[in-house]
């Protein structure tokens, strides 16, 4: 209730419950995927600028060997998933529409997926640039989604200065589970990523904002706390009340310490480092070994999917071979389906098959057609401000009105006197919409004219 | 593999409808109307009957016509058809509650759209209709529980369309209960000087006074409401406490002349109005501060009204006007963003309570909060337990 809220003291302001629906995949061991006879390793795969290929048509490659090498600043090199052979390096669809250069490997048969390549290296003398380095050649990216370069996020400006690291172990987008298996089954090589973390940026505590709908992950993340003894800083593992969509790391701050991230500025500002626990877990794991990113741990659930759960996934692998391992039922009748990658409220719809899994998807959700009709059927009212959008935007914005704005294109005002550009599309305002109005949708369009505009 | 669907995120929706929302608000007003046709019997029954009639009538006409947006089903029209004919006297004149219903619609909601798009509460707008058109018919109340209303119409209720309705102080003197006069407790007050008791108010279960529903009844159902979510709870409590507090103070200052804040706040429509009318989505505020704003301000121009002005009700034209205001009270009380409010302190209840400076708890000698109510929280001490 929200009366209640006024004395409780919300984790942050607004926001919403939506059902969770992760029993299918939580308790389940995360499991490895087979190779697929073919891999598609896309250069993008990140924010930033793209890695030049560094590999040629026909030349065999290690599981592990770099194949893709990164000349700017905002960009990462890439590893070869599969032991095999350079098939080709050309176009090919990508889950945001666009085909773009990828390379593609054909796996050998008898491939081992023990990592082959890479030196061991010693870093408990390493310096915080050492360190940076060493995770700029991993070609690490946030791998909550967002898919940002873990190099660039961990190395801070010259004037700033970072005290604190928090780690973002919500997941609170529905059906995901892939951070929570992490934390349970990985806690040791997370609490190593977060002291290289440390390290790197010189913060002197961490804290890692867990949700409390996976106590088992606080105990996990708390163990392994206990276990490393860390010397160099405190550590500690903090539940937060559950609610969408505290992984934003605004929201994540305000339920930590309660206040506000100023608009249009990053935590850094506040000499804060936000990272998911996915990027510090595969850090502390590839680090000591010198290796790369090859490979990252996936949900895979939904309504049409037989086998649900959280699977380790060699980068690159087709999205129709994950599915087939994965059991999604093809029952005649039951063709029509919907695929999304990422979770429920944020997640993208793909129109390809042949998409490859990549260092931003944590999840691939399968819904069935009449799973969807539904909303489907829902009669689209005009608005009859409700404010139900208003009470549940956590940015504080007024969605109703821009989404009447927005119907009259009127868009420059959005953006000058309603604060669009505040908009990070959570979602909530459209889940909340009792007139089944697509707001958010309205406001990617606003947001996309804008820019276009801003740039010409 | 088939086919594969493409659609916009978010994938999931929540559980509530525009017909969902609707449709509880006409469940929480049927007991609102069962009392009221016990009250006064066949002809309120009749009444309700018609004015709603009238209005989905009007509204099917419309949307078969183009003009407006909407369906017969999303009840809309049902509210304002059953809230039009509870602020009307049992006694009105049906064709003239036609009248009001089709005005309603018409002049209320088609002429601006339809659902979502009207500016004044459509039900308010027809009642304001005949309180122009048919001054004397709207302001003739007749005593409720009066023997035999349930087999016997009011006789005004009856009238021919254009023509004079019949006397009711005749049709109750043939009864012999020329004793009860058919005025509202308000206008008792106004013209007469003379105050109704407070459970009189409260149940409008003593008998042969000229009110309309309970005003008891009406709070526990729109309690329902609230407590649903279905109906913003600032609101009402706005508008009660603006009316309330500057009738107390008035109260305060000249005892002798105005009445106790309680006869102010239960006499009337006041409740009806402010539980029912005033929370009309699309009428009123969407934003938070807005919704306490646009109350305070309908509180307040309705104890003016009756106050000072020649009307004994004023509670329709301070809803009216708080619509009309509603736009530029939206205007102004617009929510601040996320990282640009001026209040930037440190929120209660936060696990680590800092400001930007940064001190965490440990360093600071763990300043915790006490008072925290958080669910699924465990206690401070347990746990710390974690750290080395």
């Amino acid at each position: 209730m929200k009366l209640l809220n006024y004395f409780r003291g919300e984790a942050f302001q607004r926001g919403v419950h939506p059902p969770s629906r992760k029993e299918a995949t939580a308790d389940r061991r995360i499991r490895r995927l087979p190779y697929p006879p073919r891999v598609t390793v896309p250069l993008s795969q990140h924010i930033g600028k793209l890695p030049h290929a560094i590999v040629k048509v026909g030349q065999e490659v290690v599981r592990g060997q770099p194949i893709a090498r990164a000349d700017d600043w905002l960009s990462v090199p890439h590893h070869a998933p599969v032991t095999g052979v350079v098939e080709a390096i050309e176009l090919k669809p990508s889950a945001r529409g666009p085909w773009t250069q990828s390379i593609v490997i054909r796996a050998h048969a008898s491939a081992t997926q023990e990592d082959l390549w890479g030196q061991p290296r010693d870093l408990d003398s390493a310096t915080g640039a050492d360190i940076l380095q060493a995770v700029w050649d991993t070609g690490m990216v946030g791998l909550g989604g967002a898919a940002f370069p873990t190099h660039a996020k961990l190395s801070v400006p010259k004037q700033a200065h970072v005290h604190t690291l928090v780690v973002n172990g919500c997941e609170c987008e529905p059906y995901l589970t892939c951070d929570h298996r992490v934390m349970v089954e990985d806690a040791d090589d997370l609490v190593r990523g977060i002291r290289y973390a440390m390290r790197a940026t010189g913060a002197v505590r961490t804290i890692v904002g867990i949700e409390d709908n996976k106590p088992d992950a606080v105990a996990a993340v708390g163990a392994a706390i206990v276990r490393a003894n860390a010397p160099e800083g405190v550590i500690h593992a903090e539940a937060v009340p559950t609610k969408y969509p505290q992984g934003s790391e605004k929201m994540l701050l305000m339920a930590l310490f309660g206040f506000e991230i100023p608009s249009g500025q990053l935590p850094v500002s506040m000499g804060m480092v936000v990272n998911n626990v996915g990027t510090l877990a595969a850090l502390g794991r590839l680090l000591p070994r010198g290796q790369g990113l090859t490979e990252r741990v996936v949900t895979i659930t939904g309504p049409g999917v037989a086998r649900p759960g959280d699977y380790r996934v060699p980068l690159g692998t087709p999205l129709k071979f994950v599915l087939d391992h994965a059991g999604v039922e093809a029952t005649p009748g039951l063709d029509r389906r919907q695929i999304i990658l990422g979770g429920p409220m944020m997640g993208q719809a793909i129109a390809s098959l042949d998409v490859p899994i990549t260092k931003g998807v944590s999840g691939v959700l399968v819904f069935r057609h009449d799973d969807m009709v539904a909303n489907d059927n829902r009669k689209t009212y005009p608005c009859i401000k409700c404010g139900e959008c208003v009470e549940s935007c956590p940015m504080g914005l007024n969605p109703s009105t821009l989404g009447m704005l927005a119907a009259k294109r009127e868009y420059d005002l959005m953006g000058s006197g309603y604060h669009l550009g505040d908009c990070f599309e959570c979602g909530c305002c459209t889940y909340v919409c009792p007139s089944n109005i697509p707001l958010v949708q309205q406001f990617r369009v606003a947001k996309q004219i804008l820019r276009e505009r801003a740039a010409s | 593999m088939g086919t594969v669907e493409i659609r916009p995120a978010p994938h999931i929706r929540g559980e509530r409808t525009v017909e969902k929302i609707m449709l509880n608000v006409v469940y929480s007003l049927l007991p609102v109307c069962l009392f009221y046709i016990y009250q006064y019997g066949i002809s309120a029954l009749a009444s309700m009957t018609v004015v709603t009639g009238a209005c989905l009538l009007t509204e099917r006409w419309l949307v078969k016509t183009g003009t407006q947006s909407g369906t017969l089903a999303d009840y809309s029209a049902t509210i304002t058809g059953i809230l039009l004919a509870l602020t009307l006297p049992p006694g009105f004149p049906l064709w003239m509650g036609a009248v009001a219903g089709f005005v309603a619609i018409a002049l209320g909601k088609g002429l601006f759209g339809g659902l979502g798009f009207n500016v004044f509460n459509p039900a308010l707008v027809g009642r304001a209709f005949v309180q122009a058109a048919f001054p004397t018919a709207i302001a003739t109340y007749t005593p409720s529980f009066l023997p035999g209303r349930f087999f016997e119409f009011i006789p005004s209720s009856l009238a021919w369309p254009l023509m004079m309705p019949a006397d009711a102080t005749i049709w109750l003197k043939e009864k012999h209960l020329d004793a009860l006069a058919g005025a509202t407790p308000l206008a008792k007050w106004k013209f007469e000087g003379v105050l109704a008791g407070a459970e009189e108010l409260i149940t409008s279960l003593s008998g042969h006074m000229a009110v309309g529903p309970s005003p008891l009844l009406i709070l526990a159902c729109g309690a329902y409401l609230a407590f649903r979510r279905y109906l913003d709870w600032r609101v009402p409590t706005a508008i009660l406490g603006g009316a309330g507090a500057v009738a107390w103070l008035l109260y305060f200052f000249g005892p002798g002349h105005y009445p106790n804040p309680f006869f102010m706040l239960f006499s009337g429509g006041l409740i009806l109005g402010a539980v029912y009318m005033a929370t009309d989505m699309a009428t009123s505020p969407v934003t938070p501060r807005g919704m306490w704003l646009y109350g305070g301000l309908i509180g307040l121009l309705t104890v003016v009204i009756r106050y000072y002005s020649g009307l004994p009700e004023g509670v329709m034209y301070a809803i009216l006007i708080g619509n009309a205001a509603t736009p530029l009270i939206e205007r102004i009380t617009q929510p601040a963003p996320f990282g640009k409010g001026v209040f930037g302190g440190a929120r209660k209840g936060a696990s680590y309570p800092l400001h930007p400076g940064y001190i965490s708890r440990e360093e600071a000698g763990a300043v915790t909060p006490k008072k925290r109510i958080l669910k699924n929280k465990p206690k401070a001490d347990e746990r710390r337990t974690p750290n080395s």
